[in-house]
């Protein structure tokens, strides 16, 4: 940081007064190479943070590169983040606390190569963040290798005879990737080498941080910086360097300002209120018994129909019943694939006892609303079953006698009643009828929870009754 | 509350909330997206967040970024998201951060199918990212456990600050059952170390960077330590048709409620089989099977997949008693009546 002292003097606040927490004796010089352009980037920020009073409300998010310490020199609350997920870090950060004002500092490796993904993505969000990004065309720390951002011809220690194009692609100009997303408010390029440039450079990082504070959003300042040690350069090699060859192809300048337009954006408030929370969630106070009146044997029920016949919603209204008096329910939907194929099916287990595994194969009790939901789930019920047959649709009779067979036109009787697509609502009147484990109260009860429409309700009552009186004729 | 049916994925959602959880980051997979949908639906209705981030990579950072940041925060995924997910676990380890996890498991290995397996025991239990770590890891049988569990892993998650992996599966996350909701709504503690962008927290550094091999050895050591103070108070299972169990089965999350079957069944015929079953898969209820392995002679492993959580039993008796294994891959969910027959017969190899 030596030839800082001509732009910042002394230490601004920000920046620690003596690097504590850097290993080993010496704690008042940076651990960066001389002429490397990571420790004036440090200082610019701090001042900036320090002249704005921001420190404390700073959190500094230090990548993986070079800068992993950057946390030795800033004297802000600090995160180390994994290779180029700073930007994920950040945000989630920024999510916790929207009031902090959040710093994402990142090399051209973290950014523009392993964590593109991140950058990009909360970019497009328009977090509320200040992105530094130090473009140094190499690989500083792991020791000079190529980066995204190398020039073409550009000798590392892994693209040994100079970077190919065909074989490593083009530089990224990641400023002008940046400018092309919506969110963003302010994308800038500078180059931090000479007194002009760094001057630029203080005043694009004291722009995105002022921005930050205002709470207007996404900021990007892409920052070209020398790494006299990776390019294998004198620091002053390094900054020609940069003036001649990085600058043409990287070139300084503001490439989105909406700044000017943005409107401050406030994160929502967070509520407290614990009745309030309850009511979002759906909860209701009180008591549901938790056992019933009269022990229930296990019933082990298959509905099945295809998509819109109402196959599971029946299930979970047998289930939900069956839970309101107290009995244990389980209820579980065929899904993936499976689905796809025409045919939906639940499997409902109601029980007085601990339920074991909620997938019914072997049924006591098939509803077959549907011709290939019979031929796929006849087999499967046990000796001394039962299958319930839609006979509106189902024409063909069963196939075996050890079982109960109960033919009912579900949907001719829905039909009857005034709506087809309650087929599945006589079915749980015959179930009722049938098998008599719950109250027909308790299935009005739960239809009235799920239907909030009168006449959709008044129908589906009518067609749970119709189901009844069928199954007590048979 | 009232009892609610209602889907293990979506109850853990609601038990989240009522443990103060304020930010859920997620990336959809089936068949863990029921509880990112959950999370999206819910959340925001009280001002928390939900963000469905580009990748699992990013949301277990954002997790990171949000747990450094001191609030109680998951993300919840299936196998080949878990998969990314490990670097950052490794990271969260690191760091100390207590984070929640949901991992509804499907089948792999690869893009696999969607349907349920038990394959994932290895990387979320063993620590599936590089370092020396351990996950609190919590494994749910029924719906009221995805509540309960979630919200017992934001408590351990804080208290030990580790990360706790509710382990589940695609049939328990997609059952629905009855699940009573508690009246009371937690909220985070303060902690001291985190980071909150205030005067107060301004020193604070969240890193798991340790450049020299004293710091890093002295990191080793705590969790080392904190990871054998878990071991020691917070092994749970359950215990059923135990009392007189010659053969002991052991199973976790579905196969634990398919062995309920089948043991009842095998009781009925005369067999003196019972079951343990793990609730912490980390810490493995080791001092339970020691004192089991006194009297049973032979244990039964049964897990839907090739046998990972097996070798965990093995060496909890170390290898004093046979082990017999009954798997299931692929995505397929055995029967009762297929299980019964597998523990039917080891049952016959061991009386004879
Ligand atoms: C997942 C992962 N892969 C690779 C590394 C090794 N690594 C450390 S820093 C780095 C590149 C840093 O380059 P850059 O981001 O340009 O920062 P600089 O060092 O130049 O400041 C790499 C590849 C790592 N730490 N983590
Ligand atoms: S290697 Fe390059 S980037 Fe790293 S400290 Fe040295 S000069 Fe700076």
């Amino acid at each position: 940081m030596e030839k800082m002292e001509t732009v910042v003097k002394g230490k601004p606040e920000a920046l620690c007064a003596t690097f504590d927490r850097k290993e080993g004796s010496d704690k008042q010089t940076t651990h960066y190479c001389p002429g490397c352009g990571h420790g004036r980037v440090h200082k610019l920020i701090a001042e900036a943070l320090s002249d704005m009073g921001l420190g404390d409300k700073t959190v500094f998010i230090s990548p993986v590169g070079c800068s992993v310490f950057a946390y030795y020199y800033m004297n802000t609350g600090n995160v180390q983040a994994p290779h180029g997920r700073a930007p994920a870090v950040a945000t989630g950060v920024s999510r916790a606390n929207p009031n902090s004002i959040v710093i994402s500092y990142q090399g051209d490796g973290d950014l523009a190569a392993i964590g593109t993904a991140e950058i990009l993505h909360a970019a497009n969000r328009g977090e509320h963040l200040s992105v530094f990004f130090i473009n140094n065309a190499i690989y500083g720390m792991t020791g000079g290798q190529m980066a995204p951002t190398t020039l073409l011809g550009q000798k590392t220690q892994t693209t040994p005879r100079g970077r190919s194009a065909m074989n490593e692609g083009h530089p990224i100009r990641m400023a002008e990737i940046i400018a092309t997303l919506e969110a963003p408010i302010y994308v800038e390029r500078t180059s931090c080498t000479d007194t002009k440039g760094i001057m630029k450079t203080r005043k694009a990082i004291r722009k995105a941080i002022k921005l930050q504070s205002e709470k207007k959003g996404f900021t990007f300042v892409e920052i070209l910086t020398a790494c006299p040690t990776g390019w294998k350069k004198t620091p002053s090699d390094s900054i020609k360097w940069i003036q001649n060859e990085l600058e043409p192809y990287f070139k300084p300048g503001v490439y989105k300002d909406v700044s000017d337009k943005a409107e401050p954006l406030h994160r929502p408030e967070m509520i407290m209120d614990s009745e309030e929370i309850f009511k979002s969630l759906g909860l209701k106070k009180g008591k549901t018994p938790s056992s019933s009146a009269a022990a229930v044997e296990e019933k082990r029920i298959k509905i099945a129909g295809f998509g819109g016949q109402g196959a599971l919603t029946a299930g979970v209204m047998m289930a939900t019943a069956g839970m309101n008096e107290g009995l244990n329910v389980s209820w579980i939907p065929s899904y993936g694939p499976e689905m796809r194929g025409g045919t939906a099916n639940c499997s409902v287990i109601v029980s007085s006892k601990r339920i074991g595994n909620p997938l019914v194969r072997n049924p006591n009790i098939l509803i077959a609303m549907n011709g290939p939901s019979l031929d796929a789930f006849e087999n499967d019920v046990v000796q001394g079953g039962t299958i319930v047959v839609n006979s509106s649709l189902i024409e063909r009779k069963l196939s075996r006698s050890d079982v109960k067979a109960v033919y009912v036109p579900l949907t001719d009787i829905a039909a009857k009643v005034g709506l087809k697509a309650a087929a599945n609502s006589v079915a749980l009147g015959v179930f009722l009828g049938l098998e008599n484990i719950f109250s027909r109260e308790g299935i009005y009860e739960v239809l009235k929870t799920s239907l909030k429409k009168k006449d959709a309700l008044e129908i589906n009552i009518k067609a749970v009754n119709a189901g009844f009186e069928f199954a007590k004729t048979l | 509350m009232k009892k609610e049916l209602i889907k293990g994925n979506e109850a853990v959602i609601k038990g989240a909330i009522l443990s103060g959880c304020t930010h859920f980051f997620g990336y959809p997979i089936t068949p863990a997206s029921e509880i990112a949908q959950a999370a999206a639906h819910y959340l925001p209705l009280t001002g928390r967040t939900f963000i469905q981030a580009e990748s699992e990579i990013a949301a277990i950072n954002m997790v990171y970024g949000a747990a450094s940041a001191g609030v109680r925060t998951m993300t919840a995924s299936s196998g080949p998201g878990l998969s990314l997910k490990q670097e950052g676990i490794s990271y969260l380890a690191g760091a100390e951060l207590p984070a929640v996890i949901v991992d509804v498991m499907r089948a792999g290995p690869g893009l696999g199918n969607i349907f349920p397996e038990q394959s994932d025991y290895n990387q979320m239990v063993k620590g599936g990212g590089h370092g020396d770590y351990k996950n609190v890891v919590l494994a749910p049988n029924c719906a009221q456990e995805m509540c309960d569990m979630t919200m017992q892993a934001f408590e351990l998650a804080d208290q030990y600050r580790v990360t706790v992996v509710v382990l589940t599966d695609g049939n328990i996350g997609q059952t629905m059952e009855p699940v009573e909701f508690p009246e009371e709504v937690k909220k985070a503690p303060f902690k001291e170390w985190s980071v909150q962008g205030d005067a107060k927290t301004r020193k604070n550094l969240i890193t798991s960077i340790y450049m020299s091999t004293d710091a890093l050895s002295k990191l080793n050591i705590r969790l080392q330590k904190k990871y054998a103070e878990i071991e020691a108070k917070e092994q749970m299972w359950e215990d059923f048709l135990i009392d007189g169990a010659e053969m002991v089965v052991v199973a976790y999350g579905i196969m634990s409620r398919i062995s309920q079957n089948a043991i009842e069944e095998l009781r009925a015929k005369g067999l003196k089989v019972g079951m343990m079953r793990p609730k912490t898969l980390f810490p493995f209820p080791k001092k339970r099977l020691q004192e089991l392995a006194k009297t049973a002679k032979t244990f039964f492993v049964t897990e839907m997949c090739a046998g990972q959580m097996i070798d965990d039993v093995k060496l909890a008796i170390e290898h004093r008693r046979p082990v017999e294994f009954y798997g299931c891959y692929g995505g397929r969910t055995p029967a009762v009546e297929e299980l019964k027959e597998a523990i039917e017969l080891a049952y016959k190899k061991m009386v004879r």
